[in-house]
């Protein structure tokens, strides 16, 4: 990789979004405050944080939409603020709350928006990307809310861009319209567009991100890979099972009742850095006295546990 | 223009050329939709043929309206009326409404995220207006030649058309004016109809102004709807002399839209207000 050099560089290190230092301030309120974000080119990067986080205002930023008062910020290699049609070209946007050109169908809707653009994508071929090919004649304000949020998708990829600006994609779906989401958005990254995804859902992000960035109050809290984010992978297992009928705690091997956290009656939970070492012996033990642990749970802080503790702070709950 | 690139090269440059094309792509669909709007369809396009069939029937062939230089026949006088409810519904009431909704629903800054130039959206819905309203003129003027026998001199032919393009551009930059500070979707259509019908009523659209007190016809005077039916009847009026430019009605009405034009442009948003 280090000799990989010329005009291609090192395909691990092509940001397609630099910001450093962005601040945004609206009166006497400064709703991002000093944000650093670096997305690489080809990645689904996930952007998170609670409500008022300052993430939509950041979404503006870099999508074009406000100008900001302070700190730097190239997308596209170019200052959203400053860039023209050209730039606009080049990315497509999925608004959060937006509703479809009323009186127009689907096709009509994507003909529409392929007349904005200098090289659009097929429209055919982007309705049958979203799974809207059997629906091309149908009113867009008649589509169902899945549809509708499908459609848009396919509205802000029909100029073919590089980097695909999703807001809150799943927002209001019942389970199965998000994976249908889901599955559509991972399907995006076959396309070789960069996604960057904004979301306050904890699995979403799991689920799709290559890089997650989390905000709160206006800052960035913690970011990294999904499995890694907030020291989650060195966060110790909770290791959780029901006492077998006619035995002890005191019967347990030691290093066992070495990791008890918690007790509810008949079930215990441990706490272990290295779960390995607590559960070899824990099932050695229920083997040689030929019993079994049925409901034996083996969990790490999900993403959801890092992210509100990263949020909320250590203030009172 | 410095960039290489020829097929962006037409979007980047902002020129007249990129403008026309963009705005002439834009067009079609926005009076598609427009046409495929149920309520668009009654109120801009079959009410005003409804109100010329019933007023120039209930009163019209019996009676006759006092107008400038002597008297004509009612139905020759609720024509050009009707005709104004029809610009002022086309490029006014409609415009304030689907720009309104359009903005609050995200649509207007789904588009902005686009290349396509802002000029030509806006332009390409108020060439939608002009359309509608132009046809609306033209189907109103049929049915008064064919079923009410209401002519319109060859002589004054130009001026009736020149009254109709004013009028009508003139409220399309109100319209755009009064939807820029319209903060919320279900406000538009109870606020266009809170202004408009008051004016239809003291401009003499419903009721002839010469039954009118002196100060209503003054009160009136002051908005620009009594203007655009003024240079209409003054356009069908068998009476009038001459060409029958109504200079000084094309002017107040002008002024007006120019009036409307500084505020859409200082005020039109592209994102939502309401939220």
């Amino acid at each position: 990789m280090a000799e990989a050099t010329g005009r291609q560089g090192n395909p691990a290190r092509d940001p397609i979004i630099e910001v450093r230092g962005l601040r945004m301030r609206y009166g006497d309120f400064e709703a991002v405050r000093g944000i650093d974000l670096t997305v690489e080119r080809g990645d689904v990067f996930a952007f998170l944080g609670p409500n008022g986080a300052g993430k939509t205002t950041t979404v503006e930023i870099l999508e074009g939409y406000r100008r900001r008062t302070g700190g730097e910020v190239r997308v596209l290699g170019a200052d959203p603020q400053n860039a023209g049609p050209q730039w606009r070209a080049r990315i497509g946007v999925v608004l959060q709350e937006s509703e479809p050109e009323r009186d127009l169908t689907v096709a009509e809707c994507l003909a529409l928006y392929a007349g904005y653009y200098p090289s659009p994508r097929d429209v055919d071929d982007t309705m049958a990307l979203v799974g809207l090919a059997d629906r091309a004649e149908v009113t867009a304000s008649r589509l169902s809310g899945g549809e509708r949020r499908r459609l848009d998708v396919a509205l802000a990829l029909i100029g073919d861009p590089e980097l695909l600006f999703l807001d809150e994609p799943t927002t209001g779906f019942d389970p199965n319209a998000r994976r249908a989401a889901w599955d559509m958005i991972g399907g995006l990254r076959a396309l070789g567009v960069t996604v960057f995804l904004t979301t306050h859902f904890m699995d979403e992000a799991e689920h799709l991100a290559d890089h997650v960035v989390v905000i709160a109050g206006g800052r960035v809290v913690a970011e990294g890979p999904p499995g890694t984010l907030g020291g989650r992978e060195k966060a110790a297992a909770r290791i959780s099972f029901s006492l077998p009928p006619g035995t002890t705690e005191a019967s347990l091997p030691e290093v066992v009742r070495g990791a008890v956290a918690e007790r509810d009656g008949d079930r215990l939970v441990l706490r272990a850095a290295s779960p390995v070492s607590v559960l070899g012996p824990l099932t050695r033990w229920a083997e040689e006295a030929g019993l079994d642990l049925p409901d034996l749970e083996v969990q790490r802080p999900s993403l959801e546990e890092v992210y509100l503790a990263l949020t909320t702070g250590p203030g009172p709950r | 223009m410095q960039r290489r690139g020829s097929a962006r090269q037409a979007v980047d440059s902002h020129g007249v050329g990129a403008l026309v094309r963009f705005t002439l792509h834009q067009f079609p669909y926005d009076l598609r939709a427009l046409l495929r709007n149920r309520q668009a369809r009654f109120f801009t396009l079959a009410l005003p043929v409804i109100f010329l069939v019933l007023f120039a029937s209930i009163f019209g062939g019996h009676h006759t309206v006092a107008v400038s230089g002597g008297r004509i026949d009612t139905s020759a006088y609720y024509v050009p009326g009707i005709i104004t409810l029809g610009i002022v519904g086309a490029s006014f009431v409609n415009l304030v409404i689907s720009v309104t909704s359009q903005r609050e629903a995200g649509v207007l800054k789904r588009r902005r995220a686009t290349p396509v130039p802002a000029a030509a959206i806006i332009a390409g819905r108020a060439l939608t207006a002009v359309v509608t309203a132009l046809a609306i003129t033209v189907v109103l003027f049929a049915i008064g030649w064919g079923a009410y026998h209401v002519h319109v001199p060859a002589r004054t032919a130009p001026a009736l058309l020149v009254a109709v393009v004013v009028g009508t551009i003139s409220f399309c930059c109100l319209g755009f004016a009064l939807a820029s500070v319209i903060r919320d979707e279900d406000a538009a259509q109870p606020i266009t109809q809170a202004v408009t019908l008051p004016l239809y009523f003291i401009s003499g659209v419903f009721v002839a102004t010469s039954l009118f007190p002196h100060w209503l016809v003054d009160v009136a005077g002051v908005f620009p709807v009594r203007h655009l039916a003024a240079a209409l009847l003054t356009a069908y009026n068998p009476h009038t002399q001459g060409a029958g430019f109504a200079g000084k009605d094309l002017l107040v009405m002008a002024a007006w839209g120019t009036g409307g034009l500084v505020v859409a442009l200082r005020r039109f948003s592209w994102l939502p207000v309401g939220r």
